[in-house]
């Protein structure tokens, strides 16, 4: 009896370890925490005042470089989200004044996630109907510009006319912009990884040349003119806030292609195609259109997003230099596993990070750059499981049989 | 005589299969011993093991009595051992003598290759054992028979003295295959020993010198031709009382379903792949297509159910024009299609089997209302369907990748005879199955017909045709050069004409077969 | 024993229309653009000279002058006769020729016409093909190392960028040939990262591919960034860059001497490593078990050949050329390092290698070609072309779509690249 007990309770610890490895959100977990701490190992490794603190000994050192990583990573998360201690007392006030102020962060984070949602759906889209749409960043351009022209050029109109068209024309732009390498893809077999590369950088030379040409603003150079009044998306609250419907809009847009791709026949289609595009020929599914409308589809709601952000935030394009939003997005699609629910998520992780690295950059100094080395790490880490079990030693679970 | 080869308890475990069964085997030289089997029972295994690409679980290989450690096909090659396999390992785009030498190559100074010492020794292999084959072709050139040529030199190339021949005749035409028993005589002749894998008895007969029967892992039987009859054989193999014959009554067929007029494919090189065929299915009546792979059939096949289109010609269903319609128009006029790689083309492996239940249906209702999919329905139908057809799995949602070839199978012909069809296309309907599955397809098959269905069977199993069709068609090099009742043609007339060869049909009605061999 | 039609296959005999005519109508249009847009926008009389001798040529030779009309007017016929002649007939096997020299005829009357007037020097422009060709060939080179094994490889970009940056950091600090040295070093430790997750964990490879872009284009922004903030350390991005050596025989050479032999050494690398690579995947048995891997890994394992060691060996050798490709940017080219400065030659490359066929010398007449197309669009913002910059500077990647497209034919890649090799039963 004694025996059992004893098997008994080290099986239940044993078990507790194998039912953690099975967890793939533990995977997702741990694979973040592994990606913060080396980037914080980066921070402290490239941060001058460590080394110095070093030369004066191993625990002053030890000492700087905890201090720098979590003032690194608290900076961060008080850029994301807000001084905790002042959200909680401003919620007791019940002063709104004083609520907008403690939420700003968290407001202002989920404004930076609204290109990231739709840009994530935008390619978890495409990856589910086996298209890779790299080029999420260039439709995001196009759809920004003809937006800004749309807003621009349209005098006297209502905003209830405005703003939705305006939106279309974003919209239309990026479902041009991914339709062309569809198209390439469809009918020539081209690969659809370097076609949208290459329509990336042809939709950033052509956003130069708008900006410097044809859509310049007569007394502004190298700016396009200020969107009317009537094209702005609603926002919720006085600048300096810019939190406004165009979130809505995302949630939306992830909701509704989350239906589509699940509960419609078209969605089969594209998930049937995206498995096995001969199988789906056989069984009489256009093989073709679909690969055509997924990577319109997709590069519609790229083109969208950077139609919501010039609608809802900026107001005008400027000649600046790559936003990155698309390559990020990117990774947004593949942490959710290209699940556009999942996607609501990650697109929130990225964009509270963005969104707060500015403040960490300003106290700590540490470029925000390292947001994008925290993202490959993650899922780096996450594409390669493995590599988290030996370093956490978690067991391989076994594998079930099929009965033959 | 002390054996060349001596493979002692090997066993081998795969997740939830016991592949190899404590095996003994024993390899004299200048013997063809003939491992049998059917599709699933072991003999890939066990000779996989013997070549290095599996290590065993347990047990012990022997070499001229020496014991030997075989973890990779290097040092099976170094041991003087060789394999020619099912499906070819050969480069389609480099020439026979890249493809011969590679990993053993000849060269200067150790670095710089020596194609023309390389394609010297080819050519003296070739002559030595009449293989005749050109060092400079390329791969790709060559029809299938010679590729399998290229497959011996190359071990033979590497000094192997035990060779292993693992289903050799799946592509050959019975000429072909004769050729190929004559110049594996050649072989044990000049000293070599053969083991010989297969799932055909009437080739064991012919040409082995020893037989082993190997069954869910495990040596069953032991003989030789002159002692053992096939029939015993086939009970060994199958572990029961075979039953044979196709229970079949002739057919009466009704009115034309298929027609096919002229009909020309011509390919993405501009070579004509499918030259002017013609010919017509009826209801209740099964029309085969006999020829090796190769001639044109998969080409057809693909035309007549809309993946492809012809260049000219014309193909009519139920009288309506269907020569430029895609699949779905086909499928809706109420034809069912098996298709040849049941894997890549008939299911989408990651799906759920309710799925793959309703692959070309989901958009109709009951399935869908509209463009919104009904799960409910989806379970439903695939409840009945997997009751209906015995279709082993974990359950309808469980990934159709999990489930056997032959269940796979049975998801595919579920799928296609759940719905009412007029005109069935059959393209390999019954490979890589085991016994228990091609005898369900195949009554399946026959019931289809005789409740008027329009059969069109294609195979390269000449067996298959023979057992089911009414009227058999043969195609060689794109075009159909015979047309004839079953029941008049004989075997060797049917091989001739599947090599090109002119040949009179006699004419002469064959005997109702009553010991029919175990179907390919 | 009489056999039924023994020859091998029927061949249809004519060129499918299908292909022939738009690309004839192309010619056409080509032809009538030419003349409508460009002739009759010229005044007769106007002469347009090319001068024929880049800078600091030792040889000189006379610049062409010629009546801008009168050429355009001839390139503007050929182009039409060319056009005629393909759609009624076809070029057929001269087809990828004729697309050349028409290609050549309207680039020659594009210059024309815009240097109207003026002299263009075409000597120098063709000087500046080669150089910038260097990263692309280079680039596409260490993509074809890794694909014919079997392993595609998008992160050529992000290896490049890595290169770059580490060239300039290890060449402030320690000279030009460790900077080099390091630069290659580091695109090896990039390209493991891939090998490793697309051949152990059998990651799909494009997937690879962007997360190493990814991690690698912010590791390399945020080291820069972090550079410049600091002024401590901005010695660091000041590494200078290889002179330009001319050959002793070769660069005396009139016209061709200083277009090709008078560059620095990355070009000579260049070179030398065009025809070694073609030796050494064509001609030795390391390249046939390379490319046997890449075309059917299992036909290779079962001869013994160890499939993941080969790949491997590649994607690491791929590697270390791309970061040497990379460290061109800094120590072949401005001597210090820019954010974005690769800006999409990685991905260039790619197409470089589809359009070569896969092979090197392939690569290194697409590398001129794009090379060609950045030198023009450079060159002609320099010389207030009538068009703008940023037009032109989009021509390469329109042509790398348009070279993918197959309008000048399809290829084959390796059979099994992209599919990562499963050691399991036959």
């Amino acid at each position: 009896m004694e025996d059992n007990t004893k098997v008994q309770n080290k099986n239940f610890v044993k078990i507790f370890f194998e039912e953690l490895s099975r967890n793939s959100l533990v995977f997702i977990f741990l694979a973040i925490l592994t990606g913060l701490i080396i980037g914080g190992i980066l921070a402290a490794a490239t941060t001058e005042s460590i080394y110095q603190a070093f030369d004066i000994s191993f625990s002053e050192g030890i000492k700087a470089s905890a201090e720098l990583i979590w003032n690194t990573y608290s900076s961060l998360f008080k850029g994301s989200f807000g001084k905790p201690n002042e959200m909680i007392a401003a919620l007791f006030s019940g002063n709104k004044d004083e609520i907008l102020t403690a939420f700003r962060p968290f407001l202002e984070s989920l404004v930076t996630t609204i290109p990231y949602l739709f840009s994530g759906v935008a390619i978890a889209l495409g990856f589910k109907a086996g298209v890779f749409n790299i080029g999420a960043e260039g439709q995001l351009y196009m759809g920004a510009i003809m937006a800004a022209w749309a807003g621009f050029t349209f005098k006297g109109l209502s905003p209830i006319v405005h703003v939705p068209l305006a939106l279309g024309v974003g919209f239309l732009a990026g479902a041009v912009w991914g339709f062309i390498p569809g198209l390439l893809k469809a009918k020539t077999g081209a690969h659809e990884v370097i076609n949208t590369i290459m329509m990336n950088y042809i939709a950033f030379n052509l956003t130069t040349f708008l900006v410097t040409g044809p859509f310049q603003d007569p007394n502004e150079s190298f700016k396009t003119p200020v969107i009317e009044e009537s094209a702005k998306l609603f926002r919720f609250f006085e600048p300096p806030l810019r939190f406004n419907i165009g979130f809505f809009i995302a949630i939306a847009a992830a909701v509704i292609i989350w239906f589509l791709l699940y509960k419609t026949t078209w969605g089969f289609e594209f998930r049937a195609v995206g498995l096995n595009p001969d199988a789906s020929r056989y069984a009489g599914i256009n093989s073709t259109l679909v690969t055509i409308l997924a990577m319109s589809i997709s590069g519609a709601l790229s083109g969208l997003g950077g139609a919501t952000m010039m609608l809802g935030v900026t107001f005008r394009q400027t000649q600046s230099l790559s936003t990155g939003y698309g390559f990020d997005s990117i990774a947004v699609a593949l942490l959710a596993n290209n699940h556009p629910l999942a996607v609501i998520l990650t697109a929130m992780l990225f964009g509270f990070m963005r969104h707060g690295s500015r403040l960490m950059q300003l106290q700590t100094g540490i470029p925000i750059d390292i947001i994008s080395i925290l993202q490959g790490l993650i899922i780096f880490f996450l594409a390669a499981p493995a590599i988290i079990r030996t370093l956490y030693r978690l067991k391989e679970p076994k594998k079930e049989f099929e009965t033959a | 005589m002390a054996p060349v080869l001596e493979l002692s308890d090997i066993t081998k475990r795969f997740p939830g299969v016991l592949a190899n069964d404590h095996i003994n085997l024993r390899l004299e030289k200048g013997e063809i011993l003939a491992l049998l089997g059917e599709n699933g029972a072991g003999k890939t295994t066990l000779m996989n093991i013997l070549y290095g690409l599996y290590s065993p679980d347990e047990g012990k290989i022997k070499v001229n009595q020496a014991d030997i450690n075989i973890t990779n096909p290097r040092d099976a090659i170094d041991n003087g051992i060789g394999m020619v396999h099912q499906h070819f390992m050969l480069i389609p785009v480099l020439t026979v003598t890249e493809n011969v030498m590679l990993g053993n190559e000849f060269t200067k100074s150790g670095v710089f290759l020596d194609k023309q010492k390389a394609a010297q020794r080819i050519r003296e292999i070739s002559d030595q054992f009449h293989l005749n084959i050109d060092p400079d072709s390329v791969i790709e050139d060559l029809p299938v028979g010679l590729q399998q040529r290229v497959e011996i030199i190359k071990i033979l190339f590497r000094n192997a003295e035990i060779l292993i021949m693992d289903e050799p005749s799946a592509v050959l035409t019975p000429q072909e295959v004769d050729e190929l028993f004559k110049i594996m005589r050649n072989l044990v002749d000049q000293g070599k020993s053969i083991i010989f894998i297969t799932h055909k008895l009437k080739e064991v007969m012919e040409c082995a010198d020893r037989i082993m029967v190997i069954r869910g892992g495990k040596v069953v039987g032991e003989a030789t031709p002159n002692t053992a009859d096939t029939k015993k054989l086939a009970a060994m193999m199958v572990g029961r009382a075979v039953d044979l014959n196709v229970q079949k009554e002739k057919s009466k067929p009704g009115d034309q379903v298929l027609d096919v007029k002229n009909l020309t494919i011509i390919d993405k090189e501009m070579n004509v792949v499918v030259n002017q065929v013609s010919f017509d299915v009826r209801a209740s009546e099964i029309l085969g297509i006999a020829g090796v792979q190769g001639n044109g059939q998969t080409e057809l096949v693909c035309a007549l159910t809309g993946i492809l289109k012809a260049e000219s010609g014309q193909v009519s269903i139920l009288g309506n024009d269907v020569t430029f319609s895609n699949p779905r128009q086909i499928t809706e006029l109420g034809v069912a299609h098996i298709p040849e790689d049941r894997q890549e083309d008939g299911l989408i492996l990651p799906f759920p089997v309710h799925d793959n239940l309703v692959l070309n249906t989901y958009y109709l209702p009951p399935f869908a209302k509209g463009a919104l999919i009904q799960p409910e329905k989806v379970k439903e139908n695939a409840q009945e369907l997997v009751k209906a057809f015995d279709i082993r799995t974990p359950g309808i949602t469980a990934k159709t990748s999990g489930l056997s070839g032959g269940n796979q199978q049975k998801v595919i012909v579920a799928r296609e005879f759940s719905r009412p069809i007029k005109l069935l296309i059959a393209s390999q309907p019954t490979r890589g199955l085991d016994v228990g599955s091609i005898e369900y397809i195949h009554r399946r098959m026959v019931e289809k017909r005789d409740e008027s269905t329009a059969i069109l069977l294609v195979s390269t199993e000449l067996d298959e045709i023979m057992q089911l069709s009414d009227r058999i068609a043969v195609m060689y090099r794109g075009e159909i050069i015979a047309i004839v009742d079953a029941d008049i043609v004989t075997k060797e007339e049917l091989g001739l004409l599947m090599a090109g060869v002119k040949t009179e049909i006699s004419g002469k009605k064959r005997k109702p077969i009553k010991v029919r061999e175990i179907v390919t | 024993m009489e056999t039924y039609n023994n020859k091998k296959v029927i061949k249809i005999e004519h060129t499918d229309i299908r292909k022939r005519i738009p690309l004839g109508v192309f010619f056409l249009i080509a032809g009538i653009f030419i003349w409508f847009v460009f002739s009759r926008n010229v005044d007769p009389g106007m002469i347009t000279t090319f001068v024929m001798n880049p800078g600091g040529a030792q040889v000189l030779l006379p610049d062409m002058k010629f009546d801008t009309l009168t050429a355009l007017n001839i390139i503007a016929v050929v182009c039409i006769v060319f056009g005629i002649f393909q759609i009624i007939r076809g070029f057929r096997q001269l087809t990828t020729l004729a697309i050349f020299i028409v290609g050549v005829l309207v680039t020659i009357g594009f210059l024309a016409w815009g240097a109207e007037n003026t002299s263009i020097n075409v000597g120098g422009m063709l000087r500046v093909m080669i150089l910038r060709s260097v990263p692309i060939t280079l680039g596409a080179m260490a993509a074809i190392l890794c694909e014919r094994a079997g392993v595609v490889n998008i992160a050529i970009e992000g290896m490049m960028i890595t290169g770059a940056l580490v060239a300039a950091i290890a060449g402030s600090a320690f000279g030009l040939w460790v900077g080099m040295l390091a630069a290659i070093l580091a695109g090896g430790l990039a390209s493991v990262l891939h090998a490793i997750l697309s051949i152990k964990y059998k990651i799909n490879q494009v997937i690879s591919g962007t997360i190493i872009n990814i991690t690698t284009i912010g590791l390399t922004s945020y080291i820069v960034t972090k550079l410049l903030q600091n002024t401590n350390l901005q010695h660091l991005n000041n590494s200078g860059f290889f002179q330009p050596i001319q050959l002793p025989v070769l660069s005396r050479i009139p016209f061709f001497g200083p277009i090709l032999f008078s560059h620095n050494i990355y070009i000579y690398f260049m070179y030398i490593l065009v025809i070694l690579l073609t030796v050494i995947l064509f001609y030795t048995k390391w390249g046939l078990r390379l490319r046997a891997v890449g075309e059917h890994p299992k036909a290779a394992d079962t001869l013994g050949v160890n499939v993941f060691r080969i790949r491997y060996v590649s994607v690491i050798l791929g590697g270390l050329l791309a970061g040497f490709a990379g460290s061109f940017f800094v120590l072949g080219s401005i001597g210090y390092f820019e954010q974005a400065m690769t800006a999409g030659r990685g991905f260039i490359s790619l197409a470089a290698m589809i359009f070569g066929k896969w092979t090197p010398i392939g690569s290194f007449g697409a590398g001129l070609l794009f090379g060609f197309a950045e030198s023009l669009a450079t060159n002609l913002s320099i010389l207030n072309f009538p068009v703008k910059a940023e037009l032109l500077l989009m021509l390469p990647y329109i042509i790398t779509m348009v070279v993918l497209a197959g309008v000048v034919g399809r290829s084959r890649g390796p059979a099994a690249a992209g599919v990562p090799y499963e050691k399991e039963s036959l």
